[in-house]
């Protein structure tokens, strides 16, 4: 397909990169939610429902992380390169951490056994935790700039890539992702363990709104570069007042009942929050600090307009069937979970 | 590790050449000073992720034909028994793609830690296969999966069974982008070289000349077949063990039938497939194939049964097969091969473990081909049953196709080096600049924990599944697989 020539393809890659990490976020981020509090229900039964409330749709969410990193890697393969070899032991950590996280769902309620129960629970728990803070801790140093060499190598240290202000995401992720988690488990259970999942709502709301609060002013005054973007265009700020209402809107949604309408809302603060990360981002995909002349961009660490323009038409092709297919295989899975002989 | 330790040796007195890419020397363990370095665990870290992976695609894929076949047996005739085997079946698959999904993503990784200048300089073309079989192979597999593991109750037959050719089709698809990928490291096309401010890039100039480049159908092929013989053989190796010990017998007949026909064909198919891969890599890659033949002098290429190659006197001791077979076999490609010694010895891949790796491979594939026929020959004439000699061949042929698959794969990846990308990049040249041994040993370490619990966690699982059989109440279907009426989709 040829694409006419003022579409900025690079910048088209940029945005589509975002979506794909984005669906990620909003997919994943609730099973990853889910896995988080997963130890704070007791008994068995409740359990295996948490698990299964996920149970289906786990793994094609888990796909969403994939392709997003494929398509890094296609689209800015210096990107790809210098952040996965520089975050080296960090993705080491979290390729184990989603193992155990997808082994467990899988092995857990294989065995009746209480103790080969409780390990399997753990490690569900503790990959999604950890999952989930790690990939915040890399979004954190995203947004803060890592250091980078002339030939555009990190040349930082381990230790470096966890300074405050990237802990700081890394748990505001946790948090995110455990209210997210908490709403899908109120929107996919009945009975007790709803009744559970609702008192949960409040406290990680307000776990994530304190976290969020304190990244935001970490950000202004730290970070600042993150929202110049914002300062010269300020019609951007009705994306951080959609960001506001829509978590706002929770409770309220909530408290009326309207359970699917809450996820929902928590979904569209993602979506905003994604769409000031790259605000703030662009053109940059890694922030050199301190040296800003040698970041990498979405126009220095792309591929070949060809190749953009070859996969842009493999996105044309193929995304409008996954999402046909992902919405219909939501659709089949909707309703309150119930166990059967095939559960988890 | 001699091979990484010589190359990169070589490589240092190339420095220069390959965009100042500096490696440190402290990046050598101490205690295993020129013996672990960056390189050797690295390759060994791939080796280790990369294998361990492959115990499970093939299984999905080989298993995803068999669930089709045994579905659409179930659609036709309305025989309870293929719902059972379709339910028993589905169980199986469901444990060894929810591994193979697992490790998958390790690998996906892998490419940016570990080797990242190589990930710089293919990123260009290989990313784009690789974000294609995101968008094509690993969506449809995970999303219909949903289906067809946990859908049996929640929509009609028809439904289902498009779920599971679905699915079927995803694992199909992942393998078509995958090899596609390796091969063009194999053989290389489409591209231009592109001198950059970080050093070259190969940039892609044709995308279908990528796609089909020399080795792609052939390479892919050999590895679909090799992937439904793992399929085929683990049906065939349960249902014989039933068979041995009289229990679910009738589950067990149905069942050894589709693993056999399945057999049958892939094991077929897989000779000739194998035999134009061969003639394929005489072709592309005459220092692969004169490594795979211990074939060091310019001439007639011999066809080893086996054999051990001594390096130092590079000479070979061992059986060939009459040169009237390998002349007829290999025509006259074969007749001028190109030996080792026409490459300079730094270009030149480990030859006896290449040679060892190869012969292995084809070894097995003869050996399966055998059982599947001997098998199907009894069977047909009724006398599998009472042929407990080879019903107990057939409960370990399970492992016949893995061991197959691994070394076919070691040896056409050790028969690529010292090259990442065959004539264009080092493998020593495609490292990740930034990670050091200890960084490396550790997540070796790390990884060779986490495989061994999956891998005892899996043995176990599968055991159990074994033991326990098929489930009698699944003769009967429920929900509204039961009418066979249409969901409310």
């Amino acid at each position: 397909m040829n694409f006419p020539d003022w579409l900025d393809l690079n910048l088209v890659w940029f945005v589509l990169v975002g979506v794909l990490f984005t669906g990620y976020a909003l997919l994943d981020g609730f099973d990853l939610g889910v896995g988080a509090l997963h130890l704070f229900t007791r008994t068995d039964p409740h359990r295996r429902l948490m698990l299964n409330s996920i149970g289906p749709v786990w793994d094609g969410n888990e796909v969403w992380l994939v392709t997003g990193g494929g398509a890094l890697f296609a689209a800015f393969p210096v990107v790809y390169a210098t952040v996965f070899s520089g975050f080296y032991l960090a993705l080491i950590l979290l390729l184990v951490a989603l193992i155990f996280r997808a082994v467990a769902i899988e092995f857990r309620s294989k065995q009746p056994m209480a103790w080969w129960r409780r390990m399997w629970d753990v490690g569900f728990a503790a990959g999604s935790v950890l999952s989930s803070f790690l990939l915040g801790v890399a979004m954190g140093n995203i947004a803060w700039g890592m250091p980078l060499d002339e030939r555009g190598e990190f040349a930082g240290t381990f230790l470096g890539l966890l300074h405050p202000y990237a802990l700081l995401v890394g748990v505001t992720a946790v948090a995110l992702f455990m209210m997210h988690g908490a709403i899908y488990v109120v929107m996919k259970t009945e009975g007790d363990l709803q009744a559970q999942a609702r008192q949960w709502v409040r406290p990680t709301m307000i776990f994530f709104i304190l976290c969020y609060a304190v990244t935001t002013m970490a950000t202004l005054l730290y970070a600042p570069h993150m929202a110049a973007r914002m300062r010269a265009n300020p019609w951007l700020f009705t994306i951080a007042l959609a960001n506001v209402l829509a978590i706002a809107n929770i409770p309220r949604e909530i408290h009326h009942g309207r359970d699917f309408r809450a996820f929902l809302s928590s979904g569209c603060a993602m979506i905003a929050l994604m769409m000031l990360f790259g605000l703030g981002l662009f053109p940059n995909l890694v922030p050199s600090n301190p040296d800003p002349i040698r970041s990498l961009t979405a126009y220095n660490a792309s591929s070949s307009p060809k190749t953009l323009g070859i996969m842009l038409t493999i996105a044309i092709i193929g995304v409008p069937a996954v999402l046909a297919y992902t919405v219909s295989i939501y659709w089949i899975f909707r309703g309150k979970v119930k166990l059967d002989r095939m559960s988890y | 590790m001699r091979d990484g330790y010589g190359s990169m040796v070589h490589w240092k007195s190339k420095r220069n050449t390959f965009g100042g890419f500096v490696l440190r020397d402290e990046t050598k363990i101490g205690m295993h000073a020129g013996v672990m370095d960056v390189l050797s665990l690295s390759r060994l870290q791939f080796a280790l992720t990369a294998g361990f992976h492959y115990l499970y695609p093939p299984l999905s894929i080989g298993l995803g034909v068999g669930l089709v076949v045994i579905e659409g047996l179930w659609l036709k005739t309305g025989r309870p028994i293929y719902h059972q085997m379709a339910r028993f079946w589905t169980k199986v698959f469901a444990l060894t793609f929810a591994i193979g999904v697992a490790t998958g993503i390790v690998l996906e990784f892998e490419f940016g830690t570990n080797w990242a200048t190589y990930s710089r300089y293919v990123g260009d073309v290989f990313g784009s296969a690789l974000a294609a079989e995101g968008i094509f192979a690993f969506f449809l597999e995970s999303g219909f999966l949903a289906v067809l593991l946990f859908g049996w109750d929640k929509v009609s037959r028809g439904m289902h069974f498009f779920a599971t050719c679905m699915v079927c089709l995803g694992a199909h698809f992942s393998a078509v982008w995958i090899v596609v990928a390796n091969s063009w490291q194999q053989t290389p096309a489409g591209y231009m070289i592109e001198q950059t401010a970080l050093g070259p890039r190969a940039v892609i100039t044709d995308f279908w000349a990528m796609v089909f480049n020399p080795s792609s159908m052939e390479r892919l092929s050999h590895v679909v077949c090799g992937a439904w013989q793992a399929g085929a053989f683990l049906i065939i190796s349960v249902s014989a063990f039933y068979l041995l010990r009289r229990k679910h017998e009738e589950f067990a007949k149905a069942s050894m039938k589709v693993g056999l026909g399945a057999a049958v064909v892939a094991s077929i198919l897989q000779i000739v497939t194998g035999h134009q891969s061969a003639l394929g890599v005489i072709r592309n890659q005459p220092v692969k194939m004169a490594a795979f033949e211990g074939h060091y002098e310019t001439g007639e290429l011999p066809i080893y049964a086996f054999g051990w190659v001594d390096e130092a006197s590079e000479t070979v001791r061992g059986l060939a097969v009459p040169r009237a077979v390998s002349r007829t076999m290999l025509g006259k490609a074969g007749s001028t091969a190109k030996g080792l010694r026409e490459f300079p010895p730094e270009d030149r891949p480990r030859v006896n473990l290449t040679f060892q790796f190869y012969h292995l491979m084809v070894g097995v594939g003869m050996a399966l081909m055998a059982v599947a026929l001997a098998g199907s020959f009894l069977c047909w004439r009724g006398a599998l049953s009472r042929s407990r000699w080879l019903l107990w061949i057939m409960v370990f042929s399970v492992l016949g196709p893995q061991i197959a698959n691994q070394t076919g794969w070691f040896a056409a990846e050790m028969g690529r080096q010292p090259w990442v990308v065959y004539g264009l990049l080092r493998t020593s040249d495609g490292l990740s600049a930034v990670v050091k041994a200890d960084a490396v040993l550790t997540s070796l370490i790390l990884f060779t924990l986490v495989y061994l619990l999956l891998f005892a966690v899996f043995v176990h699982l599968l055991n159990e599944k074994i033991r326990h059989g098929p489930d009698p109440s699944d003769m009967k279907p429920g929900g509204k697989l039961a009418s066979g009426g249409r969901a409310d989709l």
